[in-house]
């Protein structure tokens, strides 16, 4: 209750972070749905750990929401085919991180239907936890904020860390993204009903749903179905970049800090993505595994932005066809957001799991790397910024005479979780998270060597 | 598909904010400063402040196209040491030792750590200080403000031929005819004489000084314009008018007949002119939360000591320049708490 009397004076927020102008012009309109592509490709690993095994082969026919591979042990997750089609090759196919990577390809029938043809509804309160966490694996769920961590194993806490509190990370703090905020306000009820499972998984007596101050309306929406017992709770934070960090988030919410190296779960909390558990709130009881996922497709270059419920597999180059894009002008194609997102080097990269946004910038675009860089002048904006309270003018000033071990060593690096916000701010325009993922790149090869 | 798509590294986007950006907000700040000397001093002091920054811009232009960087007075930096070179001169300072100082400000200041960034010393006060070693009788000599020939007349020292004494301005103070001129600066009478101005007497130009000494509440606004517009860091001058009035106080209630009000303090001497252009220049000031404070705090109080206990009238360069010195060592020990370590 003292947490309650401090928030009258004090907005729920971090030290420090930028507040980057938000462009989510596109959260006024609802979601819209994405006609199949008549070519789906699916990468085998579009999570964190083992690539999935497939079950099916070459020319085998497959009905909507019909497992085509398999979980490779418990670190991994498998795939469902997201259209009615035909197996037309399993083998390379370009990838968003760059080398072509093992791919299932899908023909869609022309006739294929929304409707999910495979699906085995239960009844989730019925599982036992060990059932739950496993029915969550057989879903092919991972986290949907982009970090793509299979959520059954985020959600099967060791015993060893009781767990109290979930925390519902409903920020979505990274600019033009809004995928978020319309699955809050268009899926409330299966947002709860995701959040009262994960809490049953973890343990947890209590959920906390954190939304950035810009976003009171998915409250609005959310608190209507708030179970009576009390038990989740809405909180509005200050809306600033990096709130959606976990740490940030759980700082803003309870005041803790997550130990440096240290997870949440060694302070007793679990932290997931609001499209991932109302998404996981409508698989779960359904019985159905994850075909699709909400899209931001969007940015200067797109002449029909939106939010779309995107089939899983669909190649870019589709999706931003659908949006309408000027690409005459275009520069850059990046997956997830404009801070902490990747470009790609193909349109035939195909829409993933972890993708939460799709922006096309033009060269009407800021981009610190088309612009002149001056030497650093001191001017603290990268301190000032940076949300891990790390000294980047520092690190800036060795990564450029290359002492990556006096970096690690004095100065933190590890503690960096590459938000961005130091290149972002700095006014010399130099590259310094770039620099410093460079640097724990070669502490980790050098390491693994 | 026409048109290649590029591949980059995050963020891709950016505040939009520049190096020359907050330079030349810098210098639009200080023009006001340089207008109010004009109106004071007239031809002088507008011949003063020219010589000198075109000086700078010159050296600037020549030693980094000799080093290889091309031209860098598009960073703008060079012309905030020009100005600021100039509104810590006499405004009728004879304009080949200004000069010299600018010279030596952009050359020992600046190129020769490497220009903008490398260097350790705010370059404005390097050549400051050199022409204070140089011409330490030329330096100490004013004129009245507001004499009324100001816009016909040069005052006779600002023509001085290059190389040669100051020329004598007895005359052209006579001409003006303004009673009980001293030629004396606030800060020397209050040393010599024991006598202190008012603040009024500080806002109404009655006093003779550098121009830095008779606009305080011009420096102030100029300097909260950078502030709100983030292009200064606010903390420093808080820091060093702070610690500078509260010493100033102290001193004042343990002997009031010694020890002038903290006000006098706060207008006289190029305190406000230092805390608010000169000891926030970002190259060579602190970057840590905790360490802004202390080398604001170390300036504020190297400067009233200096003033009270030195041979010399003025502190505050001295006070900036010793603080520019120990910045890095500030730094070093003022590391930031890394989010998620113990709390010390």
């Amino acid at each position: 209750m003292t947490m309650g009397i401090v928030d009258l004076f004090l907005k729920q927020t971090f030290a420090r972070g930028i507040h980057p102008a938000s462009h989510k012009e596109t959260a006024a309109n609802a979601i819209r749905r994405m006609p199949f592509a008549s070519r789906l490709v699916l990468p085998l690993a579009q999570h964190i750990g083992k690539p999935a095994i497939p079950v099916v082969h070459v020319g085998q026919e497959v009905v909507r929401g019909q497992p085509i591979a398999k979980a490779d042990g418990a670190m991994s997750v498998p795939l469902h085919a997201p259209a009615d089609g035909i197996i037309e090759s399993i083998g390379l196919q370009p990838s968003a991180r760059g080398p072509w990577a093992e791919s299932i390809v899908l023909r869609v029938y022309e006739g294929s239907q929304q409707t999910v043809g495979w699906a085995a509804p239960v009844d989730p309160d019925t599982l036992t936890s060990a059932e739950l966490i496993s029915a969550i694996q057989d879903t092919g769920m991972v986290g949907l904020g982009g970090a793509a961590f299979p959520s059954h194993v985020k959600l099967d806490v060791p015993a060893t860390h009781p767990i109290h509190t979930l925390v519902v990370n409903g920020c979505e703090c990274e600019p033009y993204l809004t995928c978020d905020h319309r699955l809050m306000l268009e899926y409330p009820k299966d947002l709860i009903e995701g959040t009262r499972l994960a809490m049953r998984a973890v343990g947890a007596a209590r959920a906390m749903i954190g939304v950035e101050d810009n976003k009171l309306d998915a409250l609005d929406a959310i608190r209507p179905h708030l179970p009576a017992d009390g038990s989740i709770t809405l909180h509005a934070v200050e809306t600033k970049y990096p709130q959606g960090a976990e740490k940030m988030l759980i700082k803003s919410l309870l005041g803790l800090e997550v130990p440096t190296g240290g997870l949440p779960m060694h302070l007793g909390i679990v932290v997931n993505n609001v499209g991932t558990l109302a998404l996981l709130g409508r698989l779960l009881k359904n019985g159905e595994g994850l075909t699709e996922r909400v899209v931001t497709v969007t940015g200067p270059g797109i002449r029909k932005p939106g939010d779309y419920w995107v089939p899983i597999g669909t190649p870019l180059r589709t999706v931003i066809a659908w949006a309408g894009a000027e690409i005459v002008t275009k520069r850059e194609v990046i997956l997830g957001g404009p801070m902490m997102g990747q470009t790609v080097a193909s349109l035939d990269v195909p829409v993933t799991k972890g993708v939460s946004g799709i922006l096309v910038f033009d060269h009407r675009m800021r981009h610190a790397d088309d612009q002149k860089s001056w030497p650093c002048i001191h001017c603290s904006e990268c301190v000032n910024a940076c949300p891990m309270g790390l000294n980047p003018t520092q690190l800036g000033l060795l990564a450029a005479k290359r002492e990556f071990d006096v970096m690690a060593e004095k100065f933190h690096l590890g503690d960096c979780f590459e938000c961005g916000c130091c290149t972002y701010a700095c006014p010399s325009h130099i590259p310094l998270v770039q620099q410093f993922r460079a640097a724990k790149s070669f502490l980790r090869e050098r390491a693994a060597s | 598909m026409k048109g290649a798509i590029e591949l980059r590294a995050a963020p891709h986007v950016h505040s939009g904010r520049s190096v020359p950006v907050i330079m030349r907000n810098v210098v639009g700040a200080l023009l006001p400063i340089c207008l109010f000397s004009v109106w004071q001093y007239g031809l002088s002091s507008a011949a003063l402040i020219l010589t000198v920054t075109a000086t700078c811009l010159a050296t600037e232009r020549f030693f980094s196209s000799q080093s290889g960087k091309g031209n860098t007075l598009s960073d703008w930096s060079a012309a905030i040491t020009g100005i600021l070179l100039a509104l810590t001169l006499p405004p009728n300072f004879p304009l080949w030792m200004g000069a010299v100082a600018g010279l030596i400000a952009i050359l020992l200041g600046k190129t020769l750590f490497g220009g903008i960034g490398f260097n350790p010393f705010n370059p404005a006060l390097v050549g400051r200080a050199f022409v204070q070693a140089a011409f330490p009788a030329t330096i100490a000599s004013f004129v009245p403000a507001y004499a009324p020939q100001r816009f016909s007349e040069f005052v006779p020292s600002t023509l001085t031929t290059p190389f040669m004494q100051a020329a004598d301005n007895a005359s052209w103070i006579g001409h003006a005819a303004i009673d009980a001129f001293t030629g004396a600066t606030p800060l020397a009478r209050w040393k010599f004489e024991n006598f202190t101005y008012s603040a009024s007497d500080f806002m109404t130009g009655v006093v003779t000084a550098s121009a830095g000494e008779t606009s305080a509440l011009l420096i102030l606004a100029c300097g909260a314009y950078l502030a709100i517009r983030r292009f200064m860091d606010w903390r420093i001058p808080v820091a060093v008018l702070g610690s500078a009035v509260l010493l100033a106080w102290a001193f004042h209630l343990a002997v009031p007949a010694r020890y002038p009000e903290p006000m006098f303090v706060l207008l006289s001497g190029g305190l406000m002119l230092g805390a608010v252009f000169m000891a926030t220049d970002m190259a060579t000031s602190p970057v840590t939360p905790i360490g802004v404070w202390i080398y604001g705090a170390l300036i504020g109080v190297i400067s009233v000591v200096i003033r009270y206990f030195g041979g010399l009238t003025e502190g505050v360069m001295y006070a900036i320049l010793i603080a520019n010195a120990a910045s890095p060592l500030i730094d070093q020990f003022t590391q930031p708490r890394v989010f998620g370590s113990k709390k010390s």
